[in-house]
């Protein structure tokens, strides 16, 4: 085989290695999403973000509207501190609430936006005053139990009578 | 058993570890001495270049029909237990992950070791039983800038680019069958992918394992090539040796690699 068909088949072979690469990093991977457009960054304090994970879905009425860029923990307040990207395409009212919610019973949790009525729309930098933090399975259930025991006390005194 | 014959045992084994480690210690300097005189390979591309050719082009068949086949089963399998927990739709999250993190470059590497690999060394050894690396050398021309730089520096090349095309054909096999054949939501296949794949933390990851890999596979298809013992039983043994030690090389890697990659650091 001479030299110049050897040349075009490696080119072929290394073409077809990027080709995989770029469909590796385009279509399997999110590279394409929410890289090129402009995003601004909000920031929201929760008191417990559960199993919320940096880079999770910011979501509103279902729609996928941004990212959570980083979670912290404020040493001041002991709060968890949320940044969200949000796309610029998207504008939110400046009392909307953060909610963070699970996606099912097993899935994920994502972080909910709720637009609320302000005619100012957020900016980059703001702060969400309105959130709702992630419910804790063990507190829901130390809850759901003493509202039981609440309820029996009445019926125990009654059949005791 | 006598005093003598224990002795002799532990002599043997004794001469086995030196022997190893000496080795070790000369597959080191030989690797050293590679990349330094390695300026003949990258200056006269073309003799990497053929390289490629012979290491990468000539994979490309057996590594897209594995990789089709792979994600095909992957999907099949998949499918088959993801469907008990009503998650089918999750079929394209594990054909896309396992193929990029783990089955991509490790299956491509123990390909790449048997057809390749075995190949590099059995030329290398070849040539040094019929002295022309001997014959090199007395006319001033180092064969290890000659011959083994150019093989080394193709199959290290040569290594990212069939794991990726692997991956990328695996996925595409598991799309044939999850979504064609089997019939999971073609919308749903892709976007949860794309929803958990990471660029940096998986697929980036990937094309670093496969190069770590080459570099061990290629490494030791050349050294065993070079230091085969100039006979037609001695290259065999040295073709043979150079698949079993690249396989394992390749499976104890992945292990540290994924240790260092996936574990901690990713998951906040």
């Amino acid at each position: 085989m001479n030299r110049s068909s050897i040349d075009l088949w490696v080119g072929v072979f290394v073409v077809a290695g990027i080709a995989g690469l770029l469909f590796l990093a385009l279509k399997v991977g999110n590279l394409a999403t929410f890289s090129n457009s402009q995003v601004y960054q909000v920031q929201a304090k929760f008191a417990n973000i559960g199993g919320l994970k940096a880079r999770a879905p910011v979501k509103s009425a279902g729609v996928v509207v941004g990212r959570v860029a980083d979670i912290r923990f404020d040493n001041e307040s002991y709060e968890a501190i949320v940044s969200i990207n949000i796309d610029y395409n998207y504008q939110f009212p400046r009392d909307t609430t953060a909610k963070i919610l699970t996606s099912g019973i097993l899935g994920e949790q994502y972080l909910g936006l709720e637009a609320g009525g302000d005619g100012v729309m957020l900016k980059n930098g703001d702060r969400l005053r309105l959130t709702q933090s992630a419910v804790v399975l063990e507190n829901l259930i130390s809850q759901f139990l003493f509202s039981k025991a609440a309820e029996g006390k009445p019926e125990a005194k009654e059949s005791g009578k | 058993m006598r005093v003598a014959d224990v002795r002799a045992r532990l002599e043997r084994l004794g001469t086995g570890v030196t022997f190893h480690v000496l080795r070790l210690g000369f597959a080191s300097r030989f690797l050293g001495h590679l990349v330094l005189h390695s300026g003949t390979a990258l200056r006269r591309f073309r003799l990497t270049t053929a390289e490629i050719y012979f290491a990468g082009v000539l994979s490309l068949i057996i590594i897209l029909v594995s990789g089709l086949f792979v994600g095909m089963v992957l999907a099949l399998q998949g499918y088959d237990t993801l469907q008990r927990f009503g998650a089918s739709e999750s079929l394209g999250v594990l054909v896309a992950l396992s193929l990029v993190r783990e089955l991509g470059p490790v299956v491509a590497g123990l390909l790449f070791a048997s057809r390749a690999g075995s190949a590099i060394t059995a030329e290398i050894g070849l040539m040094k039983a019929t002295e022309q690396l001997s014959a090199m050398e007395m006319m001033a021309v180092d064969p290890i800038a000659r011959v083994v730089a150019p093989r080394f520096w193709g199959g290290v090349l040569s290594m990212p680019l069939l794991a990726a095309l692997f991956s990328a054909m695996g996925i595409f096999g598991g799309y044939l069958v999850g979504v064609q054949l089997i019939g999971v939501d073609a919308g749903a296949f892709w976007s949860q992918m794309q929803a958990a794949v990471d660029v940096r933390n998986d697929i980036l990851n990937g094309v670093i394992k496969s190069a770590v890999f080459g570099v061990a596979v290629t490494w030791i298809a050349v050294f065993e090539g070079y230091d085969a013992p100039p006979t037609a039983e001695g290259v065999s043994r040295a073709t043979t040796r150079t698949v079993v030690t690249s396989s394992l090389a390749i499976l104890a890697l992945d292990f540290v690699l994924t240790a260092l990659m996936f574990t901690g650091g990713t998951h906040q």
